[in-house]
């Protein structure tokens, strides 16, 4: 296979990838590391440098839409973004130390519980009770919606935190946007409407991501040969999947994605145990 | 200084950064195509080289310095590598801005905590993490 081949391949699977990443909340590095590993064999490494740009392509590009409708919290993305970013440090600083085949079985389990985070129940509450911290911190906010003006206060902060620190060293270790867990933190611990904790979670990916893929980059893990197909690829699905989501309901969309990615989770799983990266 | 503060208020700082965002997201996607168009007419009939084998990238795409030198010749792989750049400095760059807007609204404890969250970033950028 010649170069020319190689790239217009990736290109079209990096499409795919920011298309589904978009109508589904799971990540563009969701897809793009299986397709780099599993198909064209990639080195796990080279494949997790792709899906941080991957990763950061879709956050920056899906937020800013998002900051302008209001909805996304920002005193409390960038409380978190405390944790997340020293979680992404830390998780690529152990990434040196955690053999590959590890790192391919841990991913395959990260993506398992994504697919059955993204298909569970949502909270749509508004809780009314805030917890102290959540005052002493000003986190407590509003959205709108169609019905009006909806204000909602935190619960649990402590908690959420602990759970965005994981968030952060998977998201530096695997490479993914670990979107899945920061809803998890939001949407669970802290019981914020389902809404702003998706928003916000977008919105807080990309600087995840960033912080760890300065190291990343200065280990060598960015190829140019695959950055760029992957870069243009998962841009151009995610911008044509926040068009199609206004018109079709990715519901049963969500289920086949949601099947599909933990199929390819169990081969990951599969080749980590029996040491094929 | 009313005035100032109905001009710049919360929601214009949000609209600024979302236009950060877009801008450094096109950029990089633009500078990304300039340098895969580059890079494909040099080597699009080459073989693909042998990623199964990790050996990771050398000085010219992994430091500042390397980039931008062989951004200086038009070097097709530099050119790929600045866009990566954009990309990842986007977000960074958002944070700036977070900054400003809670400096703007004198909200100290957020300009705190702004303040760590770029620290940590650039701890990892110029901590001498690479092993």
């Amino acid at each position: 296979m010649n170069v020319l081949i190689f790239s217009l391949i990736l290109l079209a699977g990096a499409y795919v990838a920011g298309l589904l990443g978009a109508m589904t909340g799971l990540g563009g590095g969701v897809v793009v590391i299986p397709l780099l590993t599993l198909v064209f064999h990639v080195d796990i490494r080279y494949a997790i440098g792709a899906a941080l740009l991957a990763s950061i392509g879709n956050s920056s590009g899906a937020a800013s839409a998002y900051i302008k409708e209001g909805i996304t919290n920002v005193r409390l993305g960038m409380f978190l973004e405390i944790a997340t970013t020293a979680g992404a440090v830390g998780g690529a600083l152990i990434a040196v130390f955690t053999p590959t085949n590890t790192i391919a079985i841990l991913f395959g389990v990260v993506l398992i519980f994504s697919a059955l985070m993204t298909i569970r129940k949502k909270n749509e509450q508004a809780e009314q009770e805030g917890s102290r911290l959540s005052y002493v911190l000003k986190l407590n906010s509003s959205y709108p919606t169609k019905e009006g003006i909806v204000h909602y206060k935190l619960k649990n902060v402590g908690g959420g935190f602990s759970i965005m620190l994981l968030a952060g060293v998977l998201s530096g270790l695997l490479g993914i946007g670990s979107g899945a867990l920061k809803v998890l933190a939001m949407d669970g611990a802290m019981r914020i409407p389902f809404k702003v904790s998706t928003t916000t979670s977008n919105f807080m990916i990309g600087v995840t991501a960033a912080a760890s893929a300065v190291v990343y980059l200065q280990r060598g893990y960015i190829d140019p040969g695959i950055a760029f197909p992957v870069v243009l690829g998962v841009l151009g699905g995610a911008f044509t999947g926040a068009r199609l989501l206004t018109v079709l309901n990715p519901k049963t969309l969500r289920y086949i994605f949601c099947a599909a990615i933990s199929f390819v989770a169990m081969e990951m799983i599969y080749n980590g145990l029996h040491h094929q990266f | 200084m009313k005035f100032i503060k109905t001009l710049t208020g919360d929601r214009d700082i949000a609209l600024l950064v979302g236009q950060v965002l877009r801008t450094g997201v096109i950029t990089a996607s633009i500078i990304a195509f300039v340098g895969g168009i580059l890079y494909l007419a040099a080597h699009g009939a080459d073989s693909v080289p042998d990623y199964s084998n990790f050996t990771g990238e050398g000085q010219e795409f992994t430091t500042f310095t390397g980039i931008f030198a062989g951004l200086a010749t038009f070097k097709p792989s530099a050119v790929i590598q600045f866009g990566a750049l954009i990309l990842l400095a986007t977000p960074i760059l958002r944070v700036f801005f977070s900054l400003i807007g809670f400096v703007i609204e004198k909200d100290r404890m957020y300009i705190f905590i702004t303040l760590i969250v770029l620290c940590i970033i650039f701890f990892s950028m110029f901590g001498g993490l690479k092993i």
